[in-house]
């Protein structure tokens, strides 16, 4: 496998979506090539990034508004 | 048929108490599709924040994320009686937000939007820039700065990369999920996340590089 087909391969490959043997060949490749073992690390790290983002209230006046919007609502369809 | 009670608080910082335990979802959905707001509210508690970012992560417009998510509770609402219960209503509920907020993000520019376009084409993919970022380099950032830094990066990626990276990455959604909510195939929803993950490593780099300890 050479450094192209790594690329292509790595959202499969953090998903743990890479057959057994794509998944070696794949690792072997990284044995020997620094380039590719930090795109790999580095690309995990921007998921982990996203991913980990704090989730934060909502601000007050858009949640106000929100539960107005769907009380009117719902009441006039309750009407 | 007696009339539904209406119970839904105006931003009530003390969330109404549900008799219903957290993990069972489908009992405050069943309860809501009888009519019971109070049941509806609590969903909406529940995943108001959520769908506001997932609603502004798209948009990337406060006014549209607020409207796009009032529109979605709203129609997951008025369409409970079409949730058949085969996913989670959360899936669904996302689902319903994500087509909101795109319609939006249509009207507002147009000419970037085309998810039901086919996979995008087979341009060479190899990072430009690959340097050492040295060990934890988001730790060299305070939380607010690390906030901005994301933000500007996912903001400048195209929305078509965006959206699926969001439903998948942010929101967690399967493959499959996302190619269902978003009405394209399973390889446009693989190649796009592809894409957007190594777009996003390479505009973080510029941030994360050089700051690897000698």
């Amino acid at each position: 496998m050479n450094c192209d087909a790594v690329i292509r391969e790595i959202s499969s490959y953090i998903d743990g979506e890479l057959d057994v043997t794509m998944k070696q060949e794949l690792e072997f490749h990284l044995t020997s090539c620094k380039e590719c073992t930090m795109v790999i690390d580095q690309t995990k790290m921007t998921v982990e990034l996203f991913c980990n983002e704090e989730l934060v209230e909502l601000p007050p006046d858009v949640r106000s508004r929100l539960h107005q919007t769907l009380l009117r609502k719902i009441k006039e369809k309750a009407v | 048929m007696p009339r539904p009670r209406i119970t839904l608080s105006v931003a009530n910082p003390h969330r109404l108490p549900s008799t219903i335990a957290r993990e069972d979802e489908h009992l405050l959905v069943a309860a809501a599709k009888r009519g019971d707001t109070a049941a509806f509210e609590e969903l909406v508690n529940r995943y108001e924040r959520k769908i506001f970012r997932l609603t502004m992560n798209i948009t990337r417009n406060r006014e549209d994320a607020e409207d796009a998510m009032q529109d979605a509770f709203l129609k997951s609402y008025s369409h409970l009686k079409d949730f058949d219960g085969n996913s989670r209503f959360y899936t669904w509920l996302v689902r319903i937000a994500a087509n909101e907020a795109l319609m939006r993000l249509r009207k507002r520019r147009p000419n970037q939007v085309s998810l039901d376009e086919p996979v995008a084409g087979e341009e060479d993919l190899m990072p430009r820039e690959i340097e050492d970022w040295g060990p934890k380099p988001d730790q060299r950032f305070a939380q607010t700065e690390m906030r901005q830094i994301l933000n500007g990066v996912i903001d400048k990626l195209e929305p078509d990369f965006r959206t699926v990276f969001v439903l998948r990455d942010i929101e967690e959604l399967s493959t499959e999920e996302t190619a269902k909510a978003l009405g394209i195939s399973i390889p446009a929803v693989k190649s796009r996340l592809l894409r957007a993950r190594l777009k996003l490593r390479e505009r973080l780099n510029r941030y994360f590089r050089g700051s690897a300890p000698n």
